[in-house]
């Protein structure tokens, strides 16, 4: 492995450990506000917490794409200048935005509340990362798999929805409130489905690469579940404002596409049997472990996705904590299992000693059974906040939250098993990743 | 392949024009913001108020949602205008000067005429849909 992806992958591996801690620390300023707020209020830990878990992801991400690419292409195609500029540009940029966090400068819109000059670099960095994954894609003459068509889809949409989560410093996109939350929220939703794009073309190389089988990432079905899924990243964020008062067809529109969700659902439930089959097989493998996982919390969120996409029980979920089990539920359940899969793969976690293994497997169903809860009780936490809000009509926000609380007490409670296994195996990793002998570049 | 990705791509392009420029249910431009709108909406960010507050359900769960507060006739102007300035055990206080607090509750205002955030019973339809034209 060359030493700039073996930095990236550890560079990755502290922010999947900073999301971690600081999402710890935000569950008990949230409880405790009063005694937070003389040291490290909630509104400066949330944003490292989130801008912790994207860069995670984003990072995660990429450095499994740029580690991958390289195998599918003809020798000596690679760019390693591009390469080392994007990862060199993107990773200062970070740095620079938690410093403005440290020192309470913001200024940017949700999920992204950093001062929004720095989306500046950000966005230069990822034109390196475009350089170098398309020039030598596209000269590469091999037919491609699906999964070099979801890598680039990612990365081409990544780039789109970034800027358009920035249209908000135009003046015009300002003149009117419902137009400048409605692009800001088409944004994030799509932003979502670029990753899930990177990370799902990820799940698939794998299951290539662990099967033995060529043809799971070839034929018709995997062409249409790809179509399907572009389309839902493209038209399918409206659930995210669909108690804004804007034109009815941008609502029309995303409910129709949302209901296209239960194919996947439908396609999951018909090959439940292979996918046992598989288990019985491959479930020696630590990768194949954390794709599992993955596909149990696919199941588990497509089921809650399709319900809030559904305007009449959007009503009761939206701006509740099923919203935040919803968000957690993918971005831990499924991106940072298979994320971690990828990464077993990566710094061949397989190959290690048994001691190492177990003790990886061990925290890996310590993280399963404290997502359950933690997940739950999220869901009754956004029930129970939906129910006195909208059904009971209750004003005062403090009179909404009193049932809610120690639901979410619960929720702060599992965190803590849930953050401790994760940051112990991303701590192995560092190690692994750490010691592996370097190429030479 | 790439033909049906170029058309999709080309849909979703002619999709994003419409959502841009027509997604404004009245198909006519709001007021556009003042000058102590869009300091107050500047100062809503750098303070970084979305952390713990939503507008219409967008935002954090710490304290409640502010879309329609600046037009509740049991809370108003100077209910906002008092929580700023001070703050509460929850909330801290940002030691805002009275020009940053009245822009920031300028911008509450404008917020709050732009549209209601919860969505009437009435609204839902029998296909689960909501229907806001009327």
């Amino acid at each position: 492995m060359r030493n700039y992806l073996r930095l990236y992958i550890i560079s990755a591996l502290f922010f999947l450990a900073a999301t971690l801690i600081f999402g710890l620390l935000a569950s008990w300023a949230f409880l405790y506000p009063e005694t937070y707020n003389k040291f490290l209020p909630f509104y400066q830990l949330r944003p490292f917490h989130v801008s912790a878990a994207l860069f995670w992801i984003i990072s995660g991400a990429t450095a499994g794409v740029l580690f991958y690419k390289n195998g599918e292409l003809v020798p000596g195609k690679a760019n390693p200048i591009t390469e080392k500029l994007f990862i060199y540009t993107w990773l200062a940029t970070i740095v620079v935005i938690f410093a403005c966090y440290a020192l309470k400068k913001f200024g940017g819109r949700e999920y992204w509340e950093f001062p929004p000059v720095l989306s500046m670099p950000l966005l230069v960095s990822w034109l390196f990362l475009i350089a170098s994954y398309f020039i030598p894609i596209v000269k590469s003459t091999r037919d491609k798999p699906m999964y070099i068509w979801m890598w680039g889809t990612g990365i081409f949409f990544f780039m789109i929805t970034f800027i358009e989560q920035n249209l908000w410093q135009i003046p015009w996109f300002r003149y009117s409130y419902l137009r400048e939350v409605t692009v800001q929220w088409k944004a994030n939703g799509s932003l979502v489905g670029s990753w899930n794009q990177m990370i799902y073309g990820t799940s698939l190389y794998l299951m290539v690469k662990i099967s033995g089988n060529e043809n799971i990432a070839r034929g018709k079905t995997v062409f249409m579940f790809y179509m399907l899924g572009l389309t839902n990243l493209m038209f399918n964020w409206g659930h995210h404002i669909y108690n804004v008062p804007t034109a009815s067809w941008i609502r029309d529109t995303s409910y129709v596409i949302s209901m296209t969700e239960w194919i996947f659902l439908l396609k999951m439930i018909h090959d439940f049997r292979s996918t046992l089959e598989d288990i019985k097989r491959l479930k020696h493998l630590i990768t194949y472990r954390f794709i599992i996982a993955s596909e149990v919390w696919v199941f588990f969120n497509l089921l809650l996705t399709l319900a809030m996409s559904i305007p009449a029980i959007n009503r009761y979920t939206h701006g509740t904590h099923i919203t935040v089990a919803h968000s957690m539920g993918a971005t831990i359940g499924i991106n940072t299992m298979i994320l971690l899969g990828s990464f077993s793969y990566m710094l061949g976690i397989d190959k290690m000693s048994e001691s190492f293994r177990k003790n990886i497997i061990t925290n890996y169903w310590i993280c399963q059974a404290s997502l359950v809860v933690f997940w739950g009780c999220l869901i009754v936490a956004g029930f129970l906040k939906g129910y006195r809000s909208v059904t009971l009509n209750i004003k005062t926000f403090q009179e909404v939250m009193m049932p809610v609380m120690p639901v979410l007490k619960a929720f702060s409670w599992a965190a803590i098993p849930m953050a401790i296994s994760l940051i112990i195996i991303s701590g192995m990793y560092i190690y692994r990743a750490g010691t592996m002998k370097a190429e030479i570049e | 392949m790439f033909r049906l990705w170029i058309i999709l791509f080309s849909v979703f392009v002619v999709y994003t024009c419409f959502v841009y420029t027509c997604c404004d249910q009245k198909n006519a431009p709001s007021t556009p913001p003042d000058s102590r709108v869009n300091a107050g909406w500047t100062l809503w960010q750098e303070k970084n108020c979305q952390s713990c507050h939503q507008v219409y359900g967008l935002g954090g769960y710490l304290g409640p949602d502010l879309t329609n507060t600046a037009g509740d006739p049991y809370k108003g102007e100077k209910y906002i205008y008092s929580f700023i300035k001070n703050g509460t055990g929850k909330m801290p206080n940002f030691n805002l000067n009275d020009s940053e607090v009245n822009n920031l509750v300028a911008f509450l205002v404008w917020v709050d005429r732009s549209g209601k955030n919860i969505v009437p019973k009435e609204k839902v339809t029998w296909t689960g849909n909501y229907n806001l034209d009327n």
